[in-house]
């Protein structure tokens, strides 16, 4: 099992999300971070004065899957988050030790496998 | 460089006005040290300058509605273009456009540029003479009608038009476009004076060449990234806050007590109160109908369309306002609240319209001129001097055609020549702002501020910028920030 971390523009999540959902993986968990990198900063002009604001605002995107489906999330990933300029964000992969499905008490790997039945809602 | 040049001679020609003789404030002061001044004119002119106050009011309506309906990142820039827009509105409209709109001439004014050198106002501006209120009083309402009808244009464009755009419209319009159009309608032009056209505060005149010129631009303009899916389907684009909407839609129905009521320019044969239950009945009725097709169409008690029913009514009932009994009222409210949430549905499968102005402005604009030709009630369209009766008194369709074709005459004029001037715009300086700049939004893009700075600067570095570390004396005098761009290495 591996955890994926990813920080990426805002404008790139939605078609991350909708293909994943189409690929059957429907879970996953994004909080509005922000953050610096290489990105220039965006400078305020408030009434004459200015006020440089390094922090820029980036979604983070994280997810666990079974180490099989890594590489087709991933790629999901850098596909849609691409866009070649400064700022497109990282990805990283994380090994996760073990995971429990709260309603059932189950663990392991099949706790996150892939849910068909949320590609057909898709379709429909 | 146009601009410029344009704005130059602007305030060339305003210097030349200035120069001329002053003729209408000196005649009334005049006749006031004389004692000849007839308290009428004070009584009336204390009721339209009210009535404009009310209506210049609608600004803030508007202002807040619009906020209301964009996202947090295109908040601050409405505040700009409604303050820029009103000002424009109000040099142009001074300079020439009340002379277009409502001097002497079939087609198109001709007296009474800067307004000065006028001559008498009863030949100057044959169609106010009904009411005896000081020139400048009925400047100052007719004004706030064209700022309202140019307000009507930019809700549509919400959250990616450039600001320039703003400005050379709002020259062309408030200079040209809305003075001649409404001249025709309410000005004694031909509409009104040799067919009989009847509007009695503007449903066509103000709201629907406002909504006309919003269509023409928002075909040019397109729509707002991410409005539309891949396969066409429109998808919604939350406004940020619904309390500013309604705070939007409230100032604008009390506004509109200015707006109907006012437009008798007189106090003195007590038409006015009539006016202003005729205007709340329709708004009433247009509120409910609207939120009940709204919770027949989609299931829910929406809280915009109740607004927009508001809206959608009140510009129905302006052209009947002054001719058409209450009951009408209500049946006009009635039918406008049903056509809202209805035109918006049809509307935003294809047409990005952020604030539903096509339909509450234009297609109920439409309803309400036409509205005319069906309720009008003999005695009153006898009493105002235009047209006839309407459709259910006479049994005659002779006046739902005369509505009928100022309407399509209107629209084709308002639509041609505002598309043009787009088109012309769009060729030369662009109607858009870049996709970088809409996804950041146009209050950083174009104003190079936020309109929420919490929600989009970090709070560490609005407290903390470039100061020295907590625990330094110096803590309370921020030390020389950083002037430039710097990528972080």
């Amino acid at each position: 099992m591996k955890k994926i971390e990813a920080y990426i523009r805002h404008e790139a999540f939605e078609p991350i999300r909708m293909e994943l959902l189409e690929l059957g993986f429907p879970s996953l968990t994004i909080s509005e971070v922000k953050g610096s990198g290489r990105q220039k900063g965006v400078t305020e002009r408030y009434r004459g004065a200015k006020l440089t604001n390094y922090l820029r605002p980036k979604i983070k995107l994280e997810c666990v899957v079974a180490t099989n489906d890594l590489e087709t999330v991933v790629q999901t990933i850098l596909k849609h988050a691409r866009s070649g300029s400064i700022g497109d964000g990282k990805v990283f992969v994380m090994p996760v030790e073990e995971a429990y499905r709260i309603r059932t008490g189950e663990s392991g790997e099949e706790t996150l496998q892939a849910h068909p039945e949320a590609a057909v809602e898709v379709a429909g | 460089m146009a601009l410029r040049r344009l704005s130059g001679a602007a305030a060339g020609a305003g210097a030349l006005a200035l120069a001329l003789p002053a003729v209408a404030s000196a005649d009334t002061l005049e006749a006031a040290q004389n004692g000849v001044l007839p308290d009428s004119v004070a009584i009336n002119s204390i009721w339209v300058v009210v009535a404009a106050l009310l209506v210049i009011f609608m600004q803030t309506g508007f202002a807040f509605l619009e906020i209301g309906f964009s996202r947090g990142k295109n908040v601050g820039t409405v505040i700009a273009k409604i303050l820029t827009n009103f000002s424009i509105a109000a040099l142009l409209y001074w300079a020439v456009g009340f002379a277009f709109a409502f001097g002497q001439g079939s087609i198109i004014g001709h007296d009474g540029f800067f307004l000065r050198a006028y001559g008498d106002p009863l030949e100057a501006f044959p169609v106010m003479g009904l009411s005896d209120a000081t020139i400048e009083s009925k400047w100052l309402f007719q004004f706030s009608f064209c700022a309202v009808s140019l307000a009507i244009v930019w809700g549509t464009t919400l959250e990616r038009i450039k600001f320039g755009v703003y400005v050379i419209y709002a020259v062309v319009f408030a200079g040209l476009i809305y003075p001649v159009g409404s001249h025709w309608v309410f000005g004694g032009g031909w509409l009104q004076s040799n067919l009989g056209m009847q509007d009695f505060a503007g449903s066509t005149a103000v709201h629907l060449i406002g909504a006309t010129g919003a269509l023409a631009v928002l075909l040019l303009l397109g729509a707002r990234i991410g409005k539309y899916g891949k396969d066409g389907t429109p998808r919604a684009i939350p406004g940020h806050n619904m309390p500013l909407f309604g705070l939007g839609v409230l100032i604008l129905w009390l506004g509109w007590f200015g707006f109907n009521p006012g437009s008798t320019l007189s106090a003195l044969d007590g038409r006015f109160p009539e006016i202003a239950l005729v205007t709340l009945l329709a708004a009433a009725a247009g509120v409910l109908a609207s939120v009940a097709t709204a919770r027949w169409k989609t299931g829910t008690v929406d809280i915009g369309m109740a607004g927009n029913g508001a809206i959608g009514a009140l510009v129905g009932i302006t052209a009947p306002s002054g001719y058409v009994e209450p009951w009408a009222a209500v049946l006009i409210g009635l039918v406008a609240g049903f056509i809202v949430p209805l035109g918006v549905y049809a509307i935003d499968k294809k047409i990005d319209d952020p604030v539903g102005a096509l339909t509450a402005h234009g297609l109920c604009g439409v309803w309400g001129t036409l509205a005319c030709g069906i309720f009008t009630a003999p005695r009153l369209a006898e009493y105002n001097g235009f047209g006839e009766g309407g459709l259910l008194y006479t049994g005659s369709f002779q006046q739902l055609g005369t509505q009928a074709l100022g309407v399509v005459v209107v629209f084709a004029f308002v639509f041609s020549l505002s598309f043009l001037t787009f088109w012309l715009i769009k060729k030369t300086y662009g109607l858009r702002v870049t996709a970088e700049e809409e996804e950041a939004g146009l209050d950083i893009s174009e104003h190079g501020m936020y309109g929420y700075p919490e929600q989009f600067i970090p709070v560490p570095e609005l407290i903390g910028y470039a100061t020295a570390p907590h625990g330094s004396r110096d803590i309370a005098t921020p030390a020389r920030p950083v002037q430039r761009e710097v990528p972080a290495t």
